[in-house]
């Protein structure tokens, strides 16, 4: 079945596409297209999310469309006028027919959007092209921080991170209290930021520049503060920062990791090792401990975020 | 605790409203005094067990908790029309927020659409009253003393501020160690179980009260959606009382359900909220569904199109209801199978929901239509719901949600299912079968400037959200900077939000002018209605119908008026009816509830006992009881009837 529709697909897509190639020119009137971030996709994953996003509305406006004339047409028609005081509606009881009709056309939208969802939403889970090895940040979110851990570069920042442009990023969520979620609009969509737990969240910046992310759930008083600037650089350029933060930057401790932690605000934040040391918060709810102890998972290379999964089931 | 903590203090507007509540307390204890009303207030209202009376009560609860919980709303639109505003600080904020959204749904929303089921659904299944009057008054009450403990905690002890969703561990005792959460768990609970009593109640009604000849495909479509929303009552708010069992476990007792020590799931506590919250969306949606199906179908001037396709949508959404919830958080990295699952579930939504709006656009076809302000609500409904559904969709589509999720363009949307869909039917509902409650006519010419003042303030205030949204702007942001871009449509959206201020002013005003000027219904059939509530009189008497209506088709009333030229009843035949009696036990038994509830809240253990004892107390005086209730003998009932008849 999937097959079948492949074909219709991909005709009717290119169709709607040049319909709505003018789109854009509506969100102009709300402000200029760079600032609606999600409609300014950056990356693979923010734009495999663009031409979904695209697409249905293609399909809701039909919608709109075709609903909005049939009530405008009927109200005017059928209103009640002087000249027709003596009309008597008809008792109709209804049509099979057209009942048919209008079960089966939202079928075969709701079939059309969600072929394309179901694919986008396991591509999501691997990166988006595998000629490029990913790196792996270890994202912290804290009262009312966040903190980036790289493991392999063996650096940390707070509130800020770099990334190398054109390679996938296996960002790896945690947190050390309330739920929070990590958002890069221009670069894709977010994930859960959860104590106890690993959730892992795959981007890519196309090219180098500078994007806004900020946690997207409510976490507390100043939650509103909890933003945090995405840094893409030119893969030379990185390692360059990498580098030069290994040589400048202090040392973290336990004491001053958990000052930190302290509820409240700070400024950005850089230091030339990671937390990930002594402590690895996703690691932290007894829950799991017990479950392994328990003997229920015997994979030593058990991965954190399958067992969020499982729970989740 | 000290009692600069019991009272909160350090706000202007905090002590104003310390202010107007005395003022108001003091002024309501006046009125009834110097008029000498006590007595009247306590037989007439707070011992009823009359279905009507009851509704009414339950919709000015609403009506009030709808200008709570739109200050709460005009508040958050001030601090948010300017970049880096200082009306409000981050932690009142967020205590606004929260209350608004618990208020809206739960004290606003549901009270509303119960209110006008307590009114209608007797009547139009030909009743006298509900299948268990005492328990319906029994949850009246509980439903005002939870909502009026959850309204106290903003002046005493401090209002929850960890967002009507509650999500753990913030609102655990580690992030949120003040009692606001508690009287979050606490009041939900108590006004939880009136509902859950108000579901069984209405579902035995209408199954077992209903007049001779209704057979279920003949019920009004109204009293088919409440009849779906019982079961849904029935099967969701349990959820609802467990997961606020273990929540007060968590907070009062340090028990560790939903912690992030000792084995502590927080993730538990979304999925439980959302099983029962999922479902509590359609249990206000669907009787709203109802509401435009019978108010479309009157002034269309038509039968309802497509009534049996309109049953099975109805059942067909309710049973869909229960296997969406994992939409509200797609984002949990739950795995790309369940998020596929959920979204296709969700979707599917659309395809019984579209049945119903075309099947209405279908009854206005070739109907004539009459544009009351009830039918100006209804058929505003149609478009604005077409709006919220169809974004709805695209919410739904797990791997796009990941950009929409928790953004302005959610607010939007359920603002546009929620306000379009049940805000419209209950102002909708309210104008209809205002003559049906209070014997006179809500004004028209003042109706139609709230609806045009409502409806396009409603648009204005969160079209621009969707755009927002996609802007990057997360739901519960205090504040923003300047830099964003945010600002103009933040404008806009706040002026939009000050011409439904304005519109719900002019709403008041109509029920104040229109109870000294109104036009009286002496007909009882104000509109030419088609079901039985319009065969009674307005208001009707305190037994409904005299002798039990005959039903022989849909339309049971529209149809009498064809063949008899309207309810016929015959003084010949007119038997003794049976009547439930009035008890003060419901009253105070809830009283009992609020004062244990007060006593959890703050963790003063031995008030709750006290409160405890009494609630036991009660029941163990009613399960010793003996009233039968009485008789009204033929002899009153004729006389009542020519009383209530002479105007027709």
């Amino acid at each position: 079945m999937v097959g079948a529709d492949e074909g219709g697909y991909t005709v009717m897509k290119r169709a709607i596409w040049r319909a709505l190639s003018v789109l854009p020119l509506l969100f102009l009137l709300s402000g200029c297209v760079e600032r609606t971030a999600v409609l300014n996709p950056q990356g693979p994953v923010a734009r495999t999310q663009y031409d979904l996003i695209m697409w249905s509305i293609g399909f809701m406006l039909l919608i709109i469309v075709v609903v909005f004339t049939l009530f405008t047409v009927v109200l005017i028609r059928y209103r009640e006028k002087p000249e027709n005081a003596d009309y008597e509606p008809p008792d109709e009881e209804g049509n099979t027919l057209l009942e048919i009709v209008w079960t089966a056309i939202p079928v075969l939208i709701v079939a059309a959007l969600a072929v394309p969802t179901v694919k986008a939403t396991f591509a999501f889970e691997k990166p988006p092209t595998d000629k490029v090895k990913p790196i792996t940040i270890h994202v912290t979110a804290a009262n009312w921080k966040w903190i980036f851990s790289y493991p392999e570069e063996n650096i940390e920042t707070v509130n800020y991170v770099h990334i190398p442009a054109g390679v996938p990023v296996r960002f790896k969520l945690t947190s050390v209290g309330p739920m929070n979620s990590f958002w890069v609009p221009e670069l894709g969509g977010q994930k859960y930021a959860m104590d106890g737990m690993e959730t892992e969240l795959i981007l890519q910046a196309d090219k180098p520049g500078s994007y806004m992310g900020r946690s997207a759930n409510f976490s507390g008083e100043k939650f509103t503060h909890m933003e945090f600037e995405v840094v893409a650089q030119k893969g030379d350029d990185f390692k360059q920062w990498v580098n030069e933060v290994k040589q400048t930057a202090p040392k973290l401790n336990e004491n001053k990791y958990a000052k930190i932690l302290e509820p409240g605000l700070v400024g950005r934040m850089t230091f030339s090792n990671t937390h990930l040391e002594w402590i690895d918060h996703a690691k932290q709810n007894s829950h799991h401990v017990e479950r392994k102890s328990a003997g229920n998972h015997g994979n030593p290379d058990h991965d954190m975020a399958k067992d969020s999964h499982h729970h989740g089931e | 605790m000290k009692w600069s903590e019991f009272f909160v203090t350090g706000e202007p507007l905090i002590y104003a409203a310390d202010v107007a509540i005395v003022l108001t307390m003091v002024g309501i204890v006046f009125v009834l005094t110097y008029f000498k009303k006590w007595k009247w207030i306590w037989n007439e209202w707070l011992t009823t067990v009359d279905h009507k009376k009851i509704g009414v009560m339950y919709i000015i609860c609403a009506v009030l908790m709808l200008f709570r919980g739109g200050v709460d709303a005009l508040l958050m639109r001030a601090q948010l029309t300017a970049p880096n505003m200082n009306f409000l600080d981050a932690q009142h904020y967020n205590e606004i927020f929260t209350t608004h959204g618990t208020i809206m749904i739960l004290f606003m929303a549901m009270p509303f659409i119960i209110g006008l089921m307590n009114i209608v659904v007797p009547l139009q299944i030909g009743a006298r009253d509900v299948a268990f009057p005492y328990l319906n008054a029994l949850s009246f009450w509980l439903f005002f003393f939870g909502a009026m403990l959850f309204n106290i905690s903003f002046v005493i002890g401090g209002s929850p501020d960890a967002g009507w969703t509650a999500y753990f561990p913030l609102a655990g005792n580690e992030f949120s160690p003040g009692v606001g959460n508690n009287y979050y768990a606490v009041s939900l609970q108590i006004s939880g179980i009136g509902t859950l009593m108000t579901g069984i109640n209405f579902l035995v009604t209408i199954l077992k009260m209903r007049a001779p000849g209704m057979t279920l495909m003949r019920m009004p479509m109204f009293t088919w959606t409440i009849l779906i929303t019982c079961v849904l009552i029935v099967f969701a708010f349990p959820v609802l009382t467990v997961a606020l069992a273990l929540m007060t476990f968590d907070r009062l007792f340090d028990t560790q359900f939903f912690t992030m020590a000792n084995g502590g799931m927080s993730m538990l506590w979304a999925n439980l909220f959302w099983i029962w919250g999922h479902p509590e969306v359609y249990i206000v949606i669907l009787p709203a569904f109802g509401i435009f199906s019978e108010i479309v179908s009157t002034f269309a001037q038509k039968r309802l199109f497509g009534y049996k396709a309109m049953v099975y949508s109805i059942v067909g959404i309710a049973f869909l209801s229960f296997i969406v919830w994992v939409h509200h958080f797609f984002t949990m990295g739950a795995g790309p199978e369940v998020n596929s699952v959920f979204s296709i579930t969700t979707m599917a939504v659309a395809i019984p929901t579209g049945v119903k709006i075309f099947n209405w656009l279908f009854t206005l076809r070739k109907g004539k239509i009459r544009f009351t302000t009830a039918m100006l609500w209804s058929l505003a409904f149609i478009p604005n719901f077409v709006i919220g559904g169809v974004t709805g969709v695209m919410l739904a589509m797990a791997a796009a949600d990941y950009q929409y999720h928790n953004s302005y363009f959610l607010i939007a949307h359920f603002h546009y299912v929620l306000i379009a869909g049940v805000v419209f039917a209950c102002f909708a509902g309210l104008h209809y079968w205002y003559p049906k409650m209070f014997g006179h006519m809500l004004n028209e010419r003042l109706g139609k400037w709230t609806f045009w003042l409502f409806m396009i303030g409603f648009n204005v205030c969160f079209f621009p959200m969707y755009f927002l949204g996609l802007m990057g702007m997360t739901r519960r942001m205090y504040t923003y900077s300047d830099g964003l871009g945010w600002t103009p449509l933040n404008v806009v959206a706040t002026v939009g939000a000050v011409l439904m201020g304005i519109g719900f002013i002019v709403l008041c005003y109509n029920i104040y002018y229109s109870a000294r000027y109104g036009e009286r219904d002496m007909t009882g059939d104000p509109w030419n209605g088609r079901t039985l509530e319009w065969a009674t009189a307005s208001p009707p008497v305190h037994y409904n119908f005299p002798v039990t209506p005959i039903v022989d088709d849909l339309d049971a009333y529209w149809v009498m008026k064809k063949k008899q030229g309207g309810f016929q009843v015959k003084e010949e035949e007119l038997k003794p009816i049976h009547m439930p009696s009035n008890s003060g036990r419901p009253f105070w038994i809830s009283v009992a509830f609020f004062v244990a509830g007060f006593g959890l809240v703050f963790k003063w253990f031995a008030l709750a006992i006290a409160g405890a004892l009494f609630i036991v107390l009660g029941l163990i005086l009613r399960s010793f009881e003996n009233d039968d209730g009485y008789h009204i003998g033929v002899d009153e009932i004729k006389r009542t009837e020519r009383a209530a008849r002479k105007g027709a």
